[in-house]
């Protein structure tokens, strides 16, 4: 967990298209998306509405079959949810009637994991996000924030080389939303994952991302991929920098392209 | 932050101040209840073969309790309703999710679920005395059935409507589907199964006495008969009939009692 795999982690996306029904027709909702993740890397995914962001991470995460185009991870084909790749949706998803630490160990138990191994294992991932004090609560008495850090370490339980974030803060309050960014990063920093985060913030994008990919309005096609030259470790003064300002106005610039 | 779900001495101590006000109020709406029945009885001057006075069947409960004659009934009665409800219950249950699940088994089997309800209960005791006798078997089946709508439907009703994304979330996480069950879909349903079961078991008493006025030879529904007819013997009846209801209420309060322990489990 605190060693970084750096030979690990790697995903390919190719030739990935995704088509839903609608009435008698199909509508397609990506279009040939090819994407490469290398390990360790930050790429954030933001695009219009309807640019089938939530689908790409879908497929990648097995659990969408696409029509054409395959997801690799470390050369493996994905075609059905695996351990290696975890996924944070935008609500937490905590089961309401169990206690902090056992969602948190919920994965482990799906898994078999024995009682003790398991507890073990969740008193450190509670530590990791800074719920040691929450174990015991249910998530109705938990703050949003603390729900979603809570889904966050659900998701790290099993040591996953891929993380995926299906716009996981954006439900929150933006001062919320901030801290749980940097914590996200440095998270990060101490884990082994590559993470491909969908967004539909510029600054967040550019905050977290090595990279940012742009997907166009459906059906989805990656538009531009842009190289975030930001220091590590970012904070949140990262994003006064000059050069922040320039790339928004990019990735802005490939978004209202779009919408023109 | 939120810590333990302990509750704290002051709350443990509210609780316990609510629960003997609560108490206190029960007792007050049962003597109300009782000064009213005396009031009708006082007013109208019925005599006891129409309506006997409270304490007359209290009286008759005690002796009645006291020479053994409502015990004997009360316990077949009582191994009617907890046979028949387990039946039905467990059928119901399987039968519900089964309806939830799949398409093909809601179109075939509901609508014979709905007629099977729709028919008088009292209307088929008499044919199912027939068939299966003046034994315990008949009272079963018709227990059985009798709460077999309730649980099915609030069964179905729950499994529908556990979140289809905690659902998309086992699936992410390779449950199977005996875990989906076991850790998913059996504990979110759980509020709405008991709701079922609540009513379902307070039915299983009337079934069984439904069933034993269609032939039998002992049982509260029984008693009742005899103390109406044979011995006219009013204020055994209603001392039974207090019987019937203290039984429904037990039962209902014991089902509410293992509900309370299932959802603390889950």
């Amino acid at each position: 967990m605190t060693e970084r795999h750096p030979a690990t982690g790697r995903l390919e996306i190719a030739g990935v298209s995704v088509s839903f029904p609608a009435g008698s027709q199909r509508v397609q909702a990506l279009d040939g998306v090819d994407l490469t993740i290398e390990p360790g890397e930050i790429v954030a995914l933001i695009g219009p509405n309807g640019s089938g962001k939530s689908s790409l991470l879908r497929v990648v995460a097995g659990l969408l079959r696409p029509d054409h185009g395959e997801v690799r991870l470390d050369g493996e084909p994905i075609t059905a949810p695996v351990p290696r790749i975890g996924l944070v949706f935008q609500e937490p998803r905590l089961l309401p009637w169990r206690s902090t630490a056992r969602n948190v160990g919920y994965p482990l138990e799906l898994m078999g994991w024995p009682t003790a191994r398991r507890d073990a294992r969740v008193a450190e991932l509670l530590r990791l996000v800074g719920l040691e004090g929450a174990a015991r609560s249910i998530p109705d008495e938990l703050s949003g924030g603390m729900r979603q850090r809570a889904a966050l370490a659900r998701s790290l339980a099993v040591e996953p080389r891929m993380l995926l974030l299906d716009e996981p803060f954006s439900a929150l309050d933006e001062l919320t939303r901030e801290r749980l960014n940097v914590e996200l990063l440095d998270l990060w920093s101490r884990t082994a994952t590559s993470i491909l985060v969908v967004t539909h913030s510029v600054q967040e994008a550019i905050f977290l991302g090595d990279r940012v990919v742009v997907l166009s309005e459906r059906p989805g096609r990656v538009v531009a991929d842009l190289r975030i030259a930001l220091p590590r470790p970012r904070s949140l003064t990262t994003l006064d920098e000059a050069t922040v300002s320039q790339t928004a106005h990019e990735i802005r610039a490939h978004l209202g392209a779009l919408a023109a | 932050m939120t810590a333990a779900r302990l509750p704290s001495l002051a709350g443990l101590d509210a609780q316990a101040h609510g629960r003997a006000s609560m108490l206190a109020t029960a007792l007050a709406a049962l003597a109300a209840f009782v000064l009213v029945w005396k009031a009708i009885v006082v007013v109208g001057a019925y005599p006891p073969f129409i309506l006997p006075a409270p304490e007359v069947v209290l009286a008759r409960f005690i002796s009645g309790w006291a020479d053994g004659t409502i015990a004997r009934h009360a316990g077949t009665t009582l191994v009617e309703v907890l046979l028949g409800f387990a039946v039905g219950a467990a059928v119901a249950i399987v039968v519900g999710y089964g309806l939830a699940r799949s398409r093909l088994v809601e179109r075939v089997v509901s609508p014979y679920i709905v007629a099977a309800q729709a028919t008088p209960i009292l209307a088929l005791a008499p044919l199912l005395a027939l068939w299966f006798g003046p034994g315990l078997l008949a009272k079963v089946v018709i227990c059985a059935l009798i709460v077999f709508f309730p649980i099915a439907i609030s069964t179905m009703v729950g499994i529908r409507s556990v979140d289809a994304r905690l659902l998309e979330l086992a699936r992410s996480l390779r449950a199977s589907r005996r875990q989906v069950l076991l850790t998913l879909e059996i504990p979110a349903a759980l509020p709405s199964i008991f709701g079922g079961l609540r009513v379902g078991i307070t039915l299983a008493v009337v079934g069984a006495i439904v069933g034993e006025w269609a032939g039998a030879d002992r049982g509260l529904g029984v008693l009742l008969n005899i103390a109406r007819g044979s011995l006219f013997d009013i204020p055994l009846m209603f001392a039974t009939l207090a019987t019937i209801a203290l039984l429904g209420i037990a039962l209902y309060a014991l089902v509410v009692v293992i509900e309370r322990a299932l959802l603390r489990a889950r």
